[in-house]
Protein backbone atom coordinates (compact mmCIF):
# COMPACT_ATOMS: atom_id res chain seq x y z
CA UNK A 1 0.00 0.00 0.00
CA UNK A 2 2.80 2.41 0.91
CA UNK A 3 4.54 1.76 -2.38
CA UNK A 4 1.27 2.28 -4.25
CA UNK A 5 0.69 5.57 -2.46
CA UNK A 6 4.19 6.87 -3.18
CA UNK A 7 4.04 5.85 -6.84
CA UNK A 8 0.64 7.48 -7.25
CA UNK A 9 1.92 10.67 -5.58
CA UNK A 10 4.92 10.78 -7.90
CA UNK A 11 2.64 10.33 -10.88
CA UNK A 12 0.75 13.49 -9.94
CA UNK A 13 3.92 15.59 -10.23
CA UNK A 14 4.23 15.60 -14.04
CA UNK A 15 0.49 16.29 -14.36
CA UNK A 16 0.85 19.24 -12.00
CA UNK A 17 3.84 20.57 -13.95
CA UNK A 18 2.08 20.11 -17.29
CA UNK A 19 -0.99 21.88 -15.91
CA UNK A 20 1.14 24.86 -14.82
CA UNK A 21 2.73 24.95 -18.27
CA UNK A 22 -0.71 24.94 -19.89
CA UNK A 23 -1.81 27.86 -17.72
CA UNK A 24 1.40 29.76 -18.54
CA UNK A 25 0.82 29.33 -22.27
CA UNK A 26 -2.90 30.10 -22.08
CA UNK A 27 -2.42 33.36 -20.22
CA UNK A 28 0.26 34.44 -22.70
CA UNK A 29 -2.08 33.76 -25.63
CA UNK A 30 -4.00 36.87 -24.65
CA UNK A 31 -4.09 39.25 -27.58
CA UNK A 32 -2.41 42.53 -26.77
CA UNK A 33 0.04 43.68 -24.14
CA UNK A 34 -0.93 42.97 -20.51
CA UNK A 35 0.86 46.16 -19.43
CA UNK A 36 -1.23 48.20 -21.87
CA UNK A 37 -4.39 46.51 -20.63
CA UNK A 38 -3.50 47.33 -17.02
CA UNK A 39 -2.62 50.97 -17.56
CA UNK A 40 -5.29 51.85 -20.11
CA UNK A 41 -5.09 53.87 -23.32
CA UNK A 42 -3.56 57.05 -21.95
CA UNK A 43 -0.45 55.45 -20.43
CA UNK A 44 2.91 56.95 -21.36
CA UNK A 45 5.63 54.88 -22.98
CA UNK A 46 7.84 55.22 -19.88
CA UNK A 47 5.10 53.93 -17.60
CA UNK A 48 4.45 51.00 -19.94
CA UNK A 49 8.13 50.11 -20.06
CA UNK A 50 8.44 50.37 -16.29
CA UNK A 51 5.51 48.05 -15.78
CA UNK A 52 6.82 45.60 -18.37
CA UNK A 53 10.11 45.43 -16.48
CA UNK A 54 8.24 45.01 -13.22
CA UNK A 55 6.14 42.15 -14.62
CA UNK A 56 9.20 40.58 -16.24
CA UNK A 57 7.64 40.88 -19.70
CA UNK A 58 10.90 42.19 -21.20
CA UNK A 59 12.69 38.94 -20.44
CA UNK A 60 12.93 35.96 -22.81
CA UNK A 61 9.94 33.62 -22.63
CA UNK A 62 11.97 30.74 -21.21
CA UNK A 63 13.18 32.91 -18.34
CA UNK A 64 9.62 34.11 -17.72
CA UNK A 65 8.51 30.49 -17.61
CA UNK A 66 11.16 29.45 -15.09
CA UNK A 67 10.34 32.49 -12.94
CA UNK A 68 6.65 31.57 -13.11
CA UNK A 69 7.31 27.98 -12.05
CA UNK A 70 9.58 29.08 -9.24
CA UNK A 71 7.01 31.55 -7.95
CA UNK A 72 4.14 29.05 -8.03
CA UNK A 73 6.17 26.29 -6.38
CA UNK A 74 6.98 28.66 -3.51
CA UNK A 75 3.23 29.45 -3.36
CA UNK A 76 3.74 32.99 -4.65
CA UNK A 77 0.76 33.51 -6.96
CA UNK A 78 1.54 37.16 -7.59
CA UNK A 79 -0.47 40.29 -6.97
CA UNK A 80 -3.98 40.89 -8.29
CA UNK A 81 -3.88 43.55 -11.05
CA UNK A 82 -7.18 45.05 -9.98
CA UNK A 83 -7.02 45.12 -6.18
CA UNK A 84 -3.28 45.20 -5.55
CA UNK A 85 -3.58 42.51 -2.89
CA UNK A 86 -1.93 39.13 -3.24
CA UNK A 87 -3.86 36.56 -5.25
CA UNK A 88 -3.54 34.05 -2.42
CA UNK A 89 -5.14 36.54 -0.04
CA UNK A 90 -8.06 37.14 -2.44
CA UNK A 91 -8.63 33.40 -2.81
CA UNK A 92 -8.31 32.65 0.91
CA UNK A 93 -10.87 35.32 1.71
CA UNK A 94 -13.71 33.71 -0.27
CA UNK A 95 -12.62 30.09 -0.11
CA UNK A 96 -14.61 29.24 3.07
CA UNK A 97 -17.83 30.29 1.28
CA UNK A 98 -17.20 27.98 -1.64
CA UNK A 99 -16.07 25.13 0.64
CA UNK A 100 -19.22 25.50 2.75
CA UNK A 101 -21.38 25.38 -0.37
CA UNK A 102 -19.69 22.40 -2.01
CA UNK A 103 -19.51 20.43 1.25
CA UNK A 104 -23.24 20.96 1.80
CA UNK A 105 -23.90 19.87 -1.79
CA UNK A 106 -21.83 16.68 -1.43
CA UNK A 107 -23.72 15.92 1.79
CA UNK A 108 -27.13 16.45 0.18
CA UNK A 109 -26.12 14.57 -2.95
CA UNK A 110 -24.93 11.49 -1.04
CA UNK A 111 -27.65 11.40 1.64
CA UNK A 112 -30.41 11.34 -0.98
CA UNK A 113 -28.57 9.86 -3.94
CA UNK A 114 -27.25 6.66 -2.35
CA UNK A 115 -30.54 5.29 -0.94
CA UNK A 116 -32.46 6.27 -4.07
CA UNK A 117 -29.88 4.54 -6.26
CA UNK A 118 -30.05 1.38 -4.13
CA UNK A 119 -33.84 1.48 -4.23
CA UNK A 120 -33.88 1.84 -8.01
CA UNK A 121 -31.45 -1.06 -8.40
CA UNK A 122 -33.54 -3.34 -6.16
CA UNK A 123 -36.73 -2.42 -8.02
CA UNK A 124 -35.10 -2.82 -11.40
CA UNK A 125 -37.46 -2.29 -14.35
CA UNK A 126 -40.36 -1.50 -12.02
CA UNK A 127 -41.85 1.98 -11.65
CA UNK A 128 -39.39 3.30 -9.01
CA UNK A 129 -36.57 2.44 -11.40
CA UNK A 130 -38.14 4.09 -14.45
CA UNK A 131 -39.16 7.16 -12.50
CA UNK A 132 -35.75 7.35 -10.86
CA UNK A 133 -33.92 7.08 -14.17
CA UNK A 134 -36.07 9.73 -15.80
CA UNK A 135 -35.61 12.06 -12.82
CA UNK A 136 -31.85 11.54 -12.65
CA UNK A 137 -31.49 12.10 -16.39
CA UNK A 138 -33.52 15.30 -16.04
CA UNK A 139 -31.32 16.40 -13.15
CA UNK A 140 -28.22 15.77 -15.22
CA UNK A 141 -29.66 17.83 -18.09
CA UNK A 142 -29.91 21.03 -16.06
CA UNK A 143 -27.15 23.54 -16.54
CA UNK A 144 -26.60 24.65 -12.92
CA UNK A 145 -27.57 28.26 -13.63
CA UNK A 146 -30.90 27.23 -15.15
CA UNK A 147 -31.94 25.18 -12.12
CA UNK A 148 -30.65 27.95 -9.86
CA UNK A 149 -32.79 30.56 -11.61
CA UNK A 150 -35.89 28.37 -11.53
CA UNK A 151 -35.38 27.71 -7.79
CA UNK A 152 -34.84 31.41 -7.20
CA UNK A 153 -38.07 32.23 -9.04
CA UNK A 154 -40.17 29.64 -7.21
CA UNK A 155 -38.82 29.54 -3.66
CA UNK A 156 -37.39 33.01 -3.18
CA UNK A 157 -39.52 35.28 -5.36
CA UNK A 158 -42.93 33.56 -5.55
CA UNK A 159 -43.07 31.78 -2.19
CA UNK A 160 -40.65 34.12 -0.40
CA UNK A 161 -39.27 31.29 1.76
CA UNK A 162 -35.63 32.23 1.27
CA UNK A 163 -33.70 35.46 0.70
CA UNK A 164 -33.28 36.43 -2.98
CA UNK A 165 -29.71 37.59 -2.41
CA UNK A 166 -27.38 35.82 0.01
CA UNK A 167 -26.31 38.41 2.57
CA UNK A 168 -22.67 38.37 3.58
CA UNK A 169 -23.36 39.39 7.15
CA UNK A 170 -24.18 36.24 9.05
CA UNK A 171 -27.18 36.49 11.38
CA UNK A 172 -26.30 33.50 13.52
CA UNK A 173 -26.73 29.88 12.54
CA UNK A 174 -30.32 30.24 11.36
CA UNK A 175 -29.54 33.11 9.02
CA UNK A 176 -26.49 31.34 7.62
CA UNK A 177 -28.53 28.22 6.90
CA UNK A 178 -31.28 30.22 5.23
CA UNK A 179 -28.64 31.78 2.99
CA UNK A 180 -27.05 28.46 2.25
CA UNK A 181 -30.22 26.41 1.68
CA UNK A 182 -31.15 27.29 -1.91
CA UNK A 183 -27.64 27.34 -3.41
CA UNK A 184 -26.74 24.11 -1.58
CA UNK A 185 -29.90 22.34 -2.73
CA UNK A 186 -29.35 23.53 -6.27
CA UNK A 187 -25.87 22.01 -6.35
CA UNK A 188 -26.89 19.05 -4.19
CA UNK A 189 -29.88 17.96 -6.27
CA UNK A 190 -27.84 17.93 -9.49
CA UNK A 191 -25.19 15.89 -7.70
CA UNK A 192 -27.89 13.62 -6.29
CA UNK A 193 -29.00 12.78 -9.83
CA UNK A 194 -25.44 11.75 -10.61
CA UNK A 195 -24.84 9.75 -7.40
CA UNK A 196 -28.15 7.98 -7.86
CA UNK A 197 -27.29 6.90 -11.39
CA UNK A 198 -23.85 5.67 -10.46
CA UNK A 199 -25.15 3.86 -7.35
CA UNK A 200 -27.86 2.14 -9.35
CA UNK A 201 -25.53 0.71 -11.99
CA UNK A 202 -22.89 -0.28 -9.43
CA UNK A 203 -25.49 -1.98 -7.20
CA UNK A 204 -26.92 -3.82 -10.21
CA UNK A 205 -23.48 -5.23 -10.91
CA UNK A 206 -22.84 -6.32 -7.32
CA UNK A 207 -26.30 -7.80 -6.67
CA UNK A 208 -25.76 -10.18 -9.59
CA UNK A 209 -22.62 -11.68 -8.01
CA UNK A 210 -22.46 -15.23 -6.72
CA UNK A 211 -21.67 -14.24 -3.13
CA UNK A 212 -24.94 -12.35 -2.93
CA UNK A 213 -26.81 -15.47 -4.00
CA UNK A 214 -24.88 -17.51 -1.45
CA UNK A 215 -25.60 -15.03 1.32
CA UNK A 216 -29.26 -14.98 0.39
CA UNK A 217 -29.36 -18.77 0.39
CA UNK A 218 -27.89 -18.73 3.90
CA UNK A 219 -30.95 -16.78 4.97
CA UNK A 220 -29.36 -13.45 5.87
CA UNK A 221 -31.86 -10.73 6.67
CA UNK A 222 -32.55 -8.59 3.54
CA UNK A 223 -31.40 -5.32 5.13
CA UNK A 224 -28.08 -6.82 6.16
CA UNK A 225 -27.68 -8.41 2.74
CA UNK A 226 -28.27 -5.15 0.93
CA UNK A 227 -26.08 -3.00 3.16
CA UNK A 228 -23.19 -5.25 4.19
CA UNK A 229 -22.89 -7.51 1.18
CA UNK A 230 -24.32 -5.27 -1.51
CA UNK A 231 -23.74 -1.59 -0.89
CA UNK A 232 -20.40 -2.06 0.85
CA UNK A 233 -18.94 -3.65 -2.26
CA UNK A 234 -20.76 -1.31 -4.61
CA UNK A 235 -19.30 1.73 -2.84
CA UNK A 236 -15.80 1.32 -4.27
CA UNK A 237 -16.64 2.20 -7.88
CA UNK A 238 -19.07 4.83 -6.63
CA UNK A 239 -16.29 6.66 -4.76
CA UNK A 240 -14.13 6.69 -7.89
CA UNK A 241 -16.81 7.96 -10.21
CA UNK A 242 -17.97 10.59 -7.73
CA UNK A 243 -14.34 11.73 -7.42
CA UNK A 244 -14.32 12.28 -11.18
CA UNK A 245 -17.44 14.41 -10.77
CA UNK A 246 -15.52 16.98 -8.73
CA UNK A 247 -14.61 19.12 -11.76
CA UNK A 248 -18.26 19.40 -12.74
CA UNK A 249 -19.14 20.26 -9.15
CA UNK A 250 -16.69 23.17 -9.24
CA UNK A 251 -18.11 24.43 -12.54
CA UNK A 252 -21.64 24.19 -11.16
CA UNK A 253 -20.69 26.01 -7.98
CA UNK A 254 -19.29 28.88 -10.06
CA UNK A 255 -22.64 29.27 -11.86
CA UNK A 256 -24.64 28.84 -8.65
CA UNK A 257 -22.67 31.54 -6.86
CA UNK A 258 -23.24 33.93 -9.73
CA UNK A 259 -27.02 33.40 -9.76
CA UNK A 260 -27.45 33.64 -6.00
CA UNK A 261 -24.94 36.50 -5.81
CA UNK A 262 -23.07 34.55 -3.16
CA UNK A 263 -19.43 35.34 -2.41
CA UNK A 264 -16.98 32.61 -3.42
CA UNK A 265 -14.52 31.55 -6.08
CA UNK A 266 -17.22 31.81 -8.76
CA UNK A 267 -17.93 35.46 -8.14
CA UNK A 268 -14.21 36.09 -7.83
CA UNK A 269 -13.51 34.61 -11.26
CA UNK A 270 -16.41 36.55 -12.81
CA UNK A 271 -15.11 39.79 -11.33
CA UNK A 272 -11.59 39.02 -12.55
CA UNK A 273 -12.98 38.37 -16.04
CA UNK A 274 -14.88 41.65 -16.13
CA UNK A 275 -11.84 43.76 -15.26
CA UNK A 276 -9.40 41.53 -17.16
CA UNK A 277 -7.35 40.81 -14.06
CA UNK A 278 -4.99 38.27 -15.63
CA UNK A 279 -2.90 37.49 -12.56
CA UNK A 280 -6.03 36.70 -10.55
CA UNK A 281 -7.44 34.57 -13.41
CA UNK A 282 -4.16 32.71 -13.71
CA UNK A 283 -4.08 32.09 -9.95
CA UNK A 284 -7.69 30.92 -9.86
CA UNK A 285 -7.12 28.54 -12.74
CA UNK A 286 -4.17 26.99 -10.92
CA UNK A 287 -6.22 26.71 -7.71
CA UNK A 288 -9.15 25.04 -9.52
CA UNK A 289 -6.97 22.58 -11.43
CA UNK A 290 -4.88 21.73 -8.37
CA UNK A 291 -8.08 20.95 -6.47
CA UNK A 292 -9.15 18.52 -9.20
CA UNK A 293 -5.72 16.86 -9.33
CA UNK A 294 -5.62 16.49 -5.53
CA UNK A 295 -9.16 15.09 -5.36
CA UNK A 296 -8.32 12.55 -8.08
CA UNK A 297 -5.22 11.60 -6.12
CA UNK A 298 -7.21 11.13 -2.91
CA UNK A 299 -9.85 9.08 -4.76
CA UNK A 300 -7.19 6.79 -6.16
CA UNK A 301 -5.60 6.39 -2.73
CA UNK A 302 -8.97 5.57 -1.13
CA UNK A 303 -9.56 3.04 -3.89
CA UNK A 304 -6.22 1.42 -3.16
CA UNK A 305 -6.94 1.48 0.57
CA UNK A 306 -10.36 -0.20 0.43
CA UNK A 307 -9.62 -2.58 -2.41
CA UNK A 308 -6.39 -4.48 -1.81
CA UNK A 309 -6.66 -6.00 -5.27
CA UNK A 310 -5.68 -2.70 -6.85
CA UNK A 311 -2.21 -3.19 -8.21
CA UNK A 312 -0.25 -0.39 -9.67
CA UNK A 313 0.69 -0.92 -13.29
CA UNK B 1 -9.10 -8.95 -47.75
CA UNK B 2 -11.85 -6.98 -46.23
CA UNK B 3 -10.94 -5.38 -42.93
CA UNK B 4 -14.46 -4.41 -42.14
CA UNK B 5 -16.16 -6.44 -39.52
CA UNK B 6 -19.69 -6.24 -40.81
CA UNK B 7 -21.50 -3.25 -39.40
CA UNK B 8 -24.89 -4.88 -39.85
CA UNK B 9 -25.14 -6.44 -36.35
CA UNK B 10 -24.06 -3.17 -34.77
CA UNK B 11 -26.73 -1.23 -36.64
CA UNK B 12 -29.43 -3.64 -35.64
CA UNK B 13 -28.20 -3.56 -32.03
CA UNK B 14 -28.74 0.19 -32.05
CA UNK B 15 -32.14 -0.31 -33.54
CA UNK B 16 -32.96 -2.91 -30.90
CA UNK B 17 -31.90 -0.59 -28.10
CA UNK B 18 -34.04 2.18 -29.49
CA UNK B 19 -37.08 -0.04 -29.80
CA UNK B 20 -36.58 -1.45 -26.31
CA UNK B 21 -36.09 1.89 -24.63
CA UNK B 22 -39.33 3.83 -24.95
CA UNK B 23 -37.84 6.98 -23.48
CA UNK B 24 -35.36 7.18 -26.34
CA UNK B 25 -38.28 7.73 -28.73
CA UNK B 26 -39.36 10.70 -26.66
CA UNK B 27 -35.80 12.00 -26.98
CA UNK B 28 -35.71 11.42 -30.71
CA UNK B 29 -39.09 13.09 -31.24
CA UNK B 30 -38.08 16.11 -29.18
CA UNK B 31 -34.79 16.39 -31.00
CA UNK B 32 -36.44 16.28 -34.44
CA UNK B 33 -38.82 18.99 -33.28
CA UNK B 34 -35.92 21.15 -32.10
CA UNK B 35 -33.89 20.62 -35.27
CA UNK B 36 -37.01 21.45 -37.31
CA UNK B 37 -37.43 24.65 -35.33
CA UNK B 38 -33.84 25.64 -36.10
CA UNK B 39 -34.12 24.86 -39.80
CA UNK B 40 -37.48 26.58 -40.33
CA UNK B 41 -36.86 29.48 -37.92
CA UNK B 42 -37.62 32.25 -40.46
CA UNK B 43 -41.01 30.72 -41.26
CA UNK B 44 -41.92 29.83 -37.67
CA UNK B 45 -40.96 33.05 -35.91
CA UNK B 46 -43.90 35.49 -35.79
CA UNK B 47 -41.63 38.57 -35.56
CA UNK B 48 -38.09 39.68 -36.39
CA UNK B 49 -35.97 38.56 -33.40
CA UNK B 50 -33.92 41.77 -33.47
CA UNK B 51 -36.78 44.24 -34.07
CA UNK B 52 -37.01 46.56 -31.06
CA UNK B 53 -40.28 48.21 -30.19
CA UNK B 54 -40.18 50.56 -27.22
CA UNK B 55 -43.98 50.79 -27.16
CA UNK B 56 -44.17 47.11 -26.16
CA UNK B 57 -41.50 46.81 -23.46
CA UNK B 58 -41.72 43.90 -20.97
CA UNK B 59 -45.17 42.78 -22.12
CA UNK B 60 -46.29 39.59 -20.34
CA UNK B 61 -47.36 36.62 -22.49
CA UNK B 62 -50.51 37.48 -24.47
CA UNK B 63 -52.26 36.33 -27.66
CA UNK B 64 -50.23 38.92 -29.54
CA UNK B 65 -46.86 37.96 -28.00
CA UNK B 66 -47.21 34.33 -26.93
CA UNK B 67 -44.14 34.35 -24.68
CA UNK B 68 -44.08 38.09 -23.93
CA UNK B 69 -41.51 40.71 -24.88
CA UNK B 70 -38.15 41.71 -23.41
CA UNK B 71 -36.88 45.07 -22.13
CA UNK B 72 -36.24 46.28 -25.69
CA UNK B 73 -39.73 45.22 -26.79
CA UNK B 74 -38.39 42.26 -28.78
CA UNK B 75 -40.62 39.19 -29.13
CA UNK B 76 -39.38 36.42 -26.79
CA UNK B 77 -40.85 33.58 -28.88
CA UNK B 78 -39.08 34.76 -32.05
CA UNK B 79 -35.78 35.15 -30.18
CA UNK B 80 -36.24 31.70 -28.66
CA UNK B 81 -36.82 30.17 -32.10
CA UNK B 82 -33.76 31.84 -33.60
CA UNK B 83 -31.71 30.96 -30.49
CA UNK B 84 -32.24 27.28 -31.34
CA UNK B 85 -29.97 27.80 -34.33
CA UNK B 86 -27.03 29.09 -32.26
CA UNK B 87 -27.29 26.36 -29.63
CA UNK B 88 -27.44 23.54 -32.15
CA UNK B 89 -24.80 25.07 -34.43
CA UNK B 90 -22.30 25.65 -31.62
CA UNK B 91 -22.96 22.25 -30.04
CA UNK B 92 -22.74 20.37 -33.33
CA UNK B 93 -19.68 22.07 -34.79
CA UNK B 94 -17.78 22.04 -31.49
CA UNK B 95 -18.38 18.30 -31.08
CA UNK B 96 -17.42 17.69 -34.71
CA UNK B 97 -14.10 19.48 -34.19
CA UNK B 98 -13.47 17.76 -30.86
CA UNK B 99 -14.33 14.42 -32.43
CA UNK B 100 -11.98 14.94 -35.39
CA UNK B 101 -9.02 16.09 -33.28
CA UNK B 102 -9.66 13.85 -30.29
CA UNK B 103 -10.24 10.58 -32.11
CA UNK B 104 -7.31 11.18 -34.52
CA UNK B 105 -5.03 11.71 -31.53
CA UNK B 106 -6.52 8.66 -29.82
CA UNK B 107 -6.01 6.39 -32.82
CA UNK B 108 -2.46 7.65 -33.38
CA UNK B 109 -1.61 7.28 -29.69
CA UNK B 110 -3.04 3.77 -29.56
CA UNK B 111 -1.39 2.68 -32.79
CA UNK B 112 2.05 4.23 -32.32
CA UNK B 113 2.23 3.63 -28.57
CA UNK B 114 5.44 4.33 -26.66
CA UNK B 115 6.53 7.88 -25.93
CA UNK B 116 3.96 9.47 -28.26
CA UNK B 117 1.17 7.63 -26.45
CA UNK B 118 2.45 8.79 -23.08
CA UNK B 119 2.69 12.41 -24.22
CA UNK B 120 -0.85 12.38 -25.63
CA UNK B 121 -2.29 10.77 -22.51
CA UNK B 122 -0.37 13.30 -20.40
CA UNK B 123 -2.07 16.09 -22.37
CA UNK B 124 -5.42 14.40 -21.79
CA UNK B 125 -4.73 14.32 -18.05
CA UNK B 126 -3.96 18.03 -18.12
CA UNK B 127 -7.14 18.84 -20.05
CA UNK B 128 -9.15 16.76 -17.59
CA UNK B 129 -7.62 18.51 -14.61
CA UNK B 130 -9.41 21.74 -15.50
CA UNK B 131 -13.11 21.90 -14.67
CA UNK B 132 -14.88 22.04 -18.07
CA UNK B 133 -16.60 25.33 -17.36
CA UNK B 134 -13.46 27.03 -16.01
CA UNK B 135 -11.40 25.92 -19.01
CA UNK B 136 -14.07 27.02 -21.49
CA UNK B 137 -14.45 30.30 -19.65
CA UNK B 138 -10.71 31.02 -19.69
CA UNK B 139 -10.24 30.16 -23.37
CA UNK B 140 -13.33 32.10 -24.44
CA UNK B 141 -12.20 35.09 -22.36
CA UNK B 142 -8.67 34.97 -23.77
CA UNK B 143 -9.83 34.68 -27.40
CA UNK B 144 -12.61 37.27 -27.07
CA UNK B 145 -16.35 36.83 -27.50
CA UNK B 146 -17.41 35.65 -30.98
CA UNK B 147 -19.16 32.65 -32.51
CA UNK B 148 -15.92 31.09 -33.82
CA UNK B 149 -14.04 31.54 -30.55
CA UNK B 150 -16.92 30.10 -28.57
CA UNK B 151 -16.89 27.01 -30.78
CA UNK B 152 -13.10 26.66 -30.40
CA UNK B 153 -13.31 27.03 -26.61
CA UNK B 154 -16.04 24.40 -26.25
CA UNK B 155 -14.32 22.05 -28.72
CA UNK B 156 -11.13 22.12 -26.62
CA UNK B 157 -13.05 21.22 -23.45
CA UNK B 158 -14.53 18.16 -25.19
CA UNK B 159 -11.38 16.72 -26.83
CA UNK B 160 -10.12 14.59 -23.93
CA UNK B 161 -12.94 12.01 -23.75
CA UNK B 162 -12.74 11.39 -27.51
CA UNK B 163 -9.02 10.59 -27.22
CA UNK B 164 -9.79 7.98 -24.59
CA UNK B 165 -12.69 6.44 -26.51
CA UNK B 166 -10.66 6.13 -29.72
CA UNK B 167 -7.44 4.92 -28.09
CA UNK B 168 -8.74 1.87 -26.23
CA UNK B 169 -10.31 0.05 -29.23
CA UNK B 170 -7.28 0.94 -31.37
CA UNK B 171 -4.99 -0.87 -28.95
CA UNK B 172 -7.31 -3.88 -29.00
CA UNK B 173 -7.70 -3.88 -32.81
CA UNK B 174 -3.97 -3.46 -33.38
CA UNK B 175 -3.38 -6.99 -32.09
CA UNK B 176 -6.05 -8.62 -34.25
CA UNK B 177 -5.04 -10.99 -37.03
CA UNK B 178 -6.39 -8.93 -39.89
CA UNK B 179 -4.14 -6.00 -38.96
CA UNK B 180 -1.18 -8.35 -38.70
CA UNK B 181 -2.12 -9.74 -42.12
CA UNK B 182 -2.36 -6.25 -43.56
CA UNK B 183 1.07 -5.43 -42.18
CA UNK B 184 2.46 -8.64 -43.72
CA UNK B 185 1.03 -7.54 -47.07
CA UNK B 186 3.07 -4.38 -46.76
CA UNK B 187 0.29 -1.91 -46.03
CA UNK B 188 1.54 1.34 -44.52
CA UNK B 189 0.46 2.53 -41.07
CA UNK B 190 -1.76 5.25 -42.55
CA UNK B 191 -3.68 2.73 -44.62
CA UNK B 192 -3.95 0.33 -41.69
CA UNK B 193 -5.28 3.05 -39.43
CA UNK B 194 -7.48 4.79 -41.96
CA UNK B 195 -8.99 1.82 -43.76
CA UNK B 196 -8.80 -0.98 -41.21
CA UNK B 197 -8.94 0.47 -37.73
CA UNK B 198 -11.03 3.64 -37.93
CA UNK B 199 -14.08 2.08 -39.68
CA UNK B 200 -14.22 -0.55 -36.94
CA UNK B 201 -14.62 1.93 -34.11
CA UNK B 202 -16.06 5.04 -35.66
CA UNK B 203 -19.66 4.15 -34.86
CA UNK B 204 -18.88 4.05 -31.13
CA UNK B 205 -17.15 7.41 -31.35
CA UNK B 206 -20.07 8.95 -33.21
CA UNK B 207 -22.62 7.58 -30.76
CA UNK B 208 -20.72 8.96 -27.78
CA UNK B 209 -20.36 12.21 -29.69
CA UNK B 210 -24.12 12.57 -29.74
CA UNK B 211 -24.11 12.03 -25.98
CA UNK B 212 -21.46 14.71 -25.43
CA UNK B 213 -23.24 17.19 -27.66
CA UNK B 214 -25.58 17.57 -24.69
CA UNK B 215 -22.66 18.71 -22.57
CA UNK B 216 -21.40 21.04 -25.32
CA UNK B 217 -24.80 22.73 -25.52
CA UNK B 218 -24.87 23.07 -21.74
CA UNK B 219 -21.44 24.70 -21.78
CA UNK B 220 -22.52 27.07 -24.58
CA UNK B 221 -25.55 28.17 -22.57
CA UNK B 222 -23.44 28.63 -19.43
CA UNK B 223 -20.79 30.70 -21.20
CA UNK B 224 -23.47 32.85 -22.87
CA UNK B 225 -25.05 33.36 -19.47
CA UNK B 226 -21.71 34.54 -18.08
CA UNK B 227 -21.41 36.94 -21.02
CA UNK B 228 -18.77 35.08 -23.05
CA UNK B 229 -21.09 33.79 -25.76
CA UNK B 230 -22.04 35.14 -29.16
CA UNK B 231 -22.18 38.92 -28.59
CA UNK B 232 -25.53 40.79 -28.58
CA UNK B 233 -27.89 41.53 -30.22
CA UNK B 234 -27.85 37.95 -31.58
CA UNK B 235 -30.44 35.88 -29.76
CA UNK B 236 -28.97 32.94 -27.82
CA UNK B 237 -30.73 31.13 -25.00
CA UNK B 238 -27.95 31.79 -22.50
CA UNK B 239 -27.77 35.50 -23.24
CA UNK B 240 -31.58 35.78 -23.17
CA UNK B 241 -31.47 34.42 -19.61
CA UNK B 242 -28.60 36.77 -18.82
CA UNK B 243 -30.61 39.79 -19.98
CA UNK B 244 -33.83 38.53 -18.41
CA UNK B 245 -32.05 37.98 -15.10
CA UNK B 246 -31.91 41.76 -14.60
CA UNK B 247 -35.72 41.84 -14.60
CA UNK B 248 -36.25 38.58 -12.75
CA UNK B 249 -38.38 40.20 -10.05
CA UNK B 250 -41.11 41.43 -12.38
CA UNK B 251 -40.72 39.61 -15.73
CA UNK B 252 -40.44 35.86 -15.10
CA UNK B 253 -41.13 34.98 -18.75
CA UNK B 254 -37.75 36.35 -19.81
CA UNK B 255 -35.88 33.65 -17.87
CA UNK B 256 -38.35 30.76 -17.66
CA UNK B 257 -38.89 30.11 -21.39
CA UNK B 258 -35.24 30.07 -22.49
CA UNK B 259 -34.48 27.93 -19.40
CA UNK B 260 -37.07 25.37 -20.50
CA UNK B 261 -35.69 25.44 -24.05
CA UNK B 262 -32.17 24.59 -22.83
CA UNK B 263 -33.47 21.92 -20.47
CA UNK B 264 -35.58 20.20 -23.14
CA UNK B 265 -32.78 20.22 -25.71
CA UNK B 266 -30.20 18.76 -23.34
CA UNK B 267 -32.72 16.25 -22.01
CA UNK B 268 -33.64 15.11 -25.53
CA UNK B 269 -29.98 14.51 -26.36
CA UNK B 270 -29.41 12.73 -23.05
CA UNK B 271 -32.43 10.43 -23.48
CA UNK B 272 -31.26 9.46 -26.92
CA UNK B 273 -27.57 9.23 -26.06
CA UNK B 274 -28.30 7.08 -23.02
CA UNK B 275 -30.10 4.46 -25.08
CA UNK B 276 -27.39 4.52 -27.76
CA UNK B 277 -24.66 4.09 -25.17
CA UNK B 278 -26.44 1.15 -23.62
CA UNK B 279 -26.55 -0.39 -27.08
CA UNK B 280 -22.84 -0.10 -27.85
CA UNK B 281 -21.47 -0.87 -24.39
CA UNK B 282 -22.86 -4.14 -23.06
CA UNK B 283 -21.15 -3.53 -19.71
CA UNK B 284 -23.25 -0.44 -19.17
CA UNK B 285 -26.38 -1.99 -20.55
CA UNK B 286 -29.23 -1.43 -18.18
CA UNK B 287 -31.87 -3.60 -19.82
Amino acid sequence: MMRFAIKRLLLAVPTLLAMLTAVFILVRLVPGDPAAVMLGDQASAEALNALRTQLGLDQPVLQQYLHFLGDILTLDFGVSMSTGRSVLHEVAQVLPWTLQLTAAAILIGSIFGLPLGVWAALRRNAWPDYLGRLLSLTGLSFPAFVSAILMLLVFAIQLNWFPVVSSTTAEGWGGQLRNLALPAFNLGLIMMAYVMRVTRSSMLGVMGEDYIRTARAKGIRPMRLILRHGLRNALIPIVTVVGLYFGTLIGNSVLTEIVFNRPGLGKLILGALNVRDYTLLQGLMIVFASCVIVVNLITDLIYGLVDPRVKFQ
Amino acid sequence: MSALVSTAPRTSALWLALSKNKLSWVGLGLLLLIVGTAVFAPWLAPYDPLQQNIAYRLEPPSPEFWLGTDSYGRDVLSRLIYGTRISLLVGFVAILIAMAIGSSLGVLAGYIGGLFDRVVMGLVDVLLSFPTLVLGLMIAAMLGASLENLIIAIAITEIAPFVRVARAPTIALKQRDFIEAGRALGYGPLRLMGVHIVPNMISDVVVLGSLWMASAIRTEASLSFIGLGVPPPTATWGSMIREGFENILDAWWLTVFPSLAILLTVLALNLLGDALRDAIDPKLRSE
